[in-house]
């Protein structure tokens, strides 16, 4: 066993947080480990968040730079809003997952390297010309270097598995040693690896044999080593039934809500596209909760058997990310002109075209406010997290019915695939909003397909009701009757009639989420930017800076006060992970100074970015672009510095 | 078609109060006159009645069917039909589509709402042409034909939609012309038929392609270029009056059609095939068979009912649903869950 020790050596057992990051090559089930681990820190009560990074091909060659699949989780016993900036702990099982993750490592931080995989083919794969883990170039840091792959092997012999097979537990035991890094019990784990090789149960004792061989490894490194057992107590919360959940297992479970709420069946048509299809593969799985799910030939079937399905009378979703929201867009501009109810899920990622299909991006706000021909106005809301995504969702399903309009919700790559613990809401909690249909007329009465209510929507008929048939198309049609006309003044009045309805949408005020309500300055976001911005206003505000956070839910129309409750401070900073367009958005709505702090590099942003950028806008000058990070996940794989 | 109760309508039932605009003398008026004349015989309900189309001249239609209809967008009508479909399978749903709608930019939706067999009745409206966008060729032209956007004449190869049609996996393929006094009989069986029933109806364009199928389609001559298949009866043309009683026979060695003379109506003697709508192979040679040497295969070519998509979709939803727990609290509380017990805190 190879180990040395860093010369300052951080006292790891008084930390209230800690981010571990466990990177392996795309085959070596560092997804699976992260979830597992994810899973037990949340059964011991802290608080966490997560942020699984993978290579966008499926099985990238072994041992490349390009493969290597990362999981980063935070957790503690204080509230935790981000998958951390620098990991303390770097699980690199193999050259390549040292190389691309080394960067971001805390100094002082620990390795623990599965020296097994650092073999000749493996350090030229990965670049190396000296074998790192004897060279001394990880002077710096903490590190633990021992055949993981020899003593998983050791540890399944009684099995009677063949040495591939074999090496496919040192996943489990890598968790195991985590799970004794973190005193977290086994059973869970246990029972979930019976469960899961129901069939098989000889593989599963191979994988339970080899989680317990990590965990014995821990205590006997402890005693000759840097590795030290870290005892976090749960985080103080609400109490409460708690679960993780992923954002987008929140959006399907928010939907399948929402439509219950509105007391309609839900008609899903979606088509696979990264990051979006968990939200089809979820649903596929609730038909009994009246979902039907169909997997259409392409994304714009998706969307236009999602309309026929609204238009028949029940609740039409789709669901993609930009390139498939791109294909769309056509039958949008039809949903908004026969208005008819629907909710379009974009979780976005890195563009434009194809971009980056396994990265996250807010670069589609453009495209969700404004991205249709014609004058095409549509609501747009945005989920801040995981579990925020369930409350969006519903809300989607809310305008979407009683203004019947199509509505688009934005989430995101990171939101998708990161997990939180959840307080499992009480569903009776929720104000039920049923859809109502025109059966019949009051006597005397003419029908009329587009005579609006009060709120400007229009009655939704089902076919199959007597007395009412009547056509609806995207030509122009006329105010009432919906039959087609081009004249000049019907048109303009149409025009303005669907614009009002958008326009005129109720949304609750904004509120300013962490901070006061007037100051020096207020960091405005949405999205999954939530978090690192939380951190960064709270770590000014704690240094005694006037400087607050608002993060908006509804994009389009904007709560009524925000541009008021914007103007209460004296400068405004819009970090996006994009090139500035919800800044634009606001300039434009309430001809406010904002400064837009953008990031395209794929990545989240970092607190610590957040907070070097807001103290140069209280200090000296607001906004500009925060440049691609090294030390970051997703990293640029396969870079050489 | 639906097994819903019939009911008695007329053909003024059918009509709306729009103003219908089509070109005059356009051939879509003949179709929609024979629509609104089969569907009081089919006891057809207009409220359950929804006619979806897409974009084109011929997807004006829904406008002028006193039912429920849909006017979508561009090639799409089958896919907004199977949503329609999936969440009320009992409508009756009628699309109407043409050669650019349905073969061009919506034919992989055409190719997907036949091969899942979507239970509704297809009516492809081929003029060969694109009327709307004044005058372009279409999938279906022939080589040569010489529009605004091929002044020179096209040069690739024309679509057949009946081929297609069974290419995607049809089960019912059927063909008539606007015109045609046997087109609501087409129309019928296309209706009786549970699945997609795909038909093509030559439609004569008069202002961009007039008289295109004139070949077999102008009432003089028609009796020795079009071959109405009948089920069970003998592939028989022509007349003693036209050149002599002719029908195809199927030359076993060659595997092909061919022509042949019937002396005194004893079609067995020259031995006339028999027509077999439920014989898949037989649809494909006969949809293939090159116009000129034969005549012009006309009614219902290919009748074969298989399980639909909707029934099928609606049973795996009940399967799966039966017995499960529908608790959405239940639900939400799936997984590996933990409880917090004590007071509040929240420290950040």
């Amino acid at each position: 066993m190879a180990t040395q020790t860093a010369e300052a050596q951080p006292d790891t057992q008084v930390q209230d947080s800690m981010v571990v990051r466990f990177a392996g090559d795309s085959g070596d089930g560092m997804q699976l480990t992260g979830g597992q681990f994810t899973l037990s820190t949340a059964l011991a009560g802290n608080d966490l968040a997560t942020f699984p990074d993978f290579p966008a091909e499926i099985r990238a060659p072994q041992g490349t730079l390009f493969g290597v699949s990362a999981f980063q989780i935070n957790f503690g016993s204080r509230q935790i809003n981000t998958a951390g900036d620098a990991p303390d702990v770097l699980v690199a099982m193999n050259p390549a997952a040292l190389k691309v993750n080394l960067a971001s490592l805390k100094p002082g931080g620990l390795i623990i390297a599965d020296s097994g995989a650092f073999t000749k083919r493996n350090l030229e794969k990965a670049h190396y010309e000296e074998n790192p883990l004897e060279d001394g170039s990880l002077a710096k840091f903490d590190l633990l270097a021992f055949d993981i792959s020899e003593r998983t092997i050791e540890a399944v012999k009684p099995f009677g598995l063949g040495n591939k097979d074999a090496l496919r537990s040192k996943n489990m035991w890598t968790l195991g040693l985590a799970l004794w890094m973190f005193d977290r019990p086994r059973e869970p784990l246990h029972d979930w690896l019976k469960a899961k090789f129901k069939s098989k149960p000889e593989i599963a004792e191979a994988n339970i044999a080899a989680l317990d061989a990590g965990h014995a490894y821990g205590e006997t490194a402890e005693l000759s080593g840097p590795l030290k057992q870290v005892h976090m107590p749960p985080r103080p919360v609400e109490p409460g039934l708690y679960r993780t959940i992923t954002g987008a297992e929140s959006v399907s479970l928010g939907l399948v809500a929402g439509a219950q709420l509105a007391e309609l069946p839900m008609f899903f048509g979606g088509y696979p596209i990264t990051p979006a299809s968990a939200i089809l593969h979820h649903l596929a799985r609730l038909k009994e909760f009246d979902v039907t799910t169909f997997q259409a030939e392409d994304e714009i079937a998706a969307i236009c058997a999602a309309i026929g399905a609204s238009y028949a009378g029940q609740l039409g979703v789709t669901s993609s990310s930009g390139p498939g929201i791109a294909l769309k867009t056509e039958a949008m501009g039809l949903g908004i002109m026969v208005e008819l109810p629907l909710v379009i899920v974009n979780s976005q990622r890195g563009g434009p075209s194809t971009g980056l299909p396994t990265k996250t991006e807010q670069s589609d706000l453009y495209q969700a406010v404004y991205g249709r021909n014609g004058d095409a106005p549509m609501p747009v809301i945005a989920a801040r997290s995981p579990a925020d995504a369930f409350d969006v969702a519903i809300e989607a399903c809310r305008i979407a019915t009683q203004y019947m309009t199509p509505v688009m919700l934005l989430t995101d790559g990171y939101i998708a695939n990161a997990a939180e613990p959840w307080k499992v809401p009480d569903p009776s909690a929720y104000e039920p909003f049923p859809a109502t249909f025109l059966e019949e007329l009051p006597e005397g009465e003419e029908f009329l397909p587009y005579k609006r209510d009060e709120k400007g929507a229009r009655p939704w008929v089902k076919p199959g009701t007597p007395g009412l048939m009547h056509r609806v198309g995207g030509i122009e049609k006329h105010e009432t009757t919906g039959n087609i006309d081009y004249s000049p003044a019907n048109h303009q009045r149409m025009t303005e009639l669907r614009r009002d309805k958008v326009a005129n949408i109720v949304v609750p005020d904004q509120e300013v989420s962490w901070g006061e309500d007037t100051g020096d300055l207020v960091v405005v976001g949405w999205g999954s930017t939530y978090g690192p911005i939380k951190q960064a206003v709270n770590r000014w505000i704690e240094k005694g800076a006037k400087v607050s956070h608002v993060h908006v839910r509804h994009i389009w129309p904007l709560p009524q006060n925000l541009g008021k409750l914007l103007s209460g401070f004296k400068h405004v900073l819009m970090p996006e992970m994009n090139t500035g367009q919800f800044k634009t958005l606001l300039r434009d709505q309430f001809l406010i100074d904002a400064e837009s702090l953008t990031k395209t590099s794929g990545q989240p942003f970092q607190i610590a970015e957040l907070e070097e950028a807001i103290g140069r806008c209280l200090n000296e000058k607001c906004g500009g672009k925060i440049g691609t990070n090294d030390d970051q996940l997703p990293n640029p794989v396969g870079v050489e510095k | 078609m639906n097994e819903m109760s019939k009911i008695e309508t007329t053909l003024k039932d059918w009509e709306t109060d729009q103003e219908v605009r089509w070109c005059p003398g356009c051939g879509d008026y003949a179709i929609l006159k024979a629509v609104q004349r089969t569907l009081p015989q089919l006891g057809a309900d207009p409220k359950n009645t929804v006619f979806v189309s897409g974009i084109g001249c011929s997807s004006r239609f829904p406008y002028y069917m006193e039912s429920y209809g849909f006017h979508t967008i561009h090639g799409r009508a089958p896919a907004f039909a199977t949503g329609i479909k999936l969440a009320n399978p009992d409508l009756d749903v009628w699309l109407v589509t043409g050669d650019g709608d349905g073969l061009s930019i919506g034919g992989n939706h055409m190719m997907h709402v036949l091969r899942r067999n979507v239970n509704m009745q297809i009516m492809l409206f081929n003029n060969e042409i694109y009327g709307l966008t004044k005058g372009q060729y279409s999938p279906t032209s022939r080589e040569h034909t010489r529009t605004p956007s091929t002044p020179l004449g096209s040069v690739d190869h024309p679509a057949n939609p009946c081929a297609f049609a069974l290419g995607s996996g049809a089960r019912f393929v059927g063909r008539g012309i606007d015109v045609s006094k046997n087109l609501p009989d087409v129309l019928t069986a296309a209706h009786a038929h549970q699945g997609a029933a795909f038909i093509e109806i030559f439609q004569n364009c008069i202002v961009y392609n007039k008289d295109v199928f004139d070949d077999f389609a102008k009432p003089k001559g028609a009796e020795q270029q079009q071959l109405w298949l009948s089920h069970g009866e003998p592939m028989l043309f022509g007349s003693e009056k036209t050149g002599g009683v002719k029908g195809l026979k199927l030359n076993t060695q060659a595997f092909a059609f061919e022509v042949v003379d019937v002396a005194d109506g004893d079609w067995q003697a020259a031995g006339v095939q028999v027509h077999d709508a439920t014989n898949r192979m037989l649809a494909h040679m006969l949809v293939e068979l090159p116009f000129g040497e034969f005549p012009m295969p006309l009614g219902v070519i290919y009748d074969d009912p298989a399980p639909t998509y909707e029934a099928a979709v609606i049973a795996e939803k009940e399967r799966a649903s039966a017995g499960k727990d529908t608790s959405i609290a239940r639900l939400l509380a799936k997984g590996q869950t933990w409880t917090v017990s004590g007071t509040a805190s929240d420290p950040v």
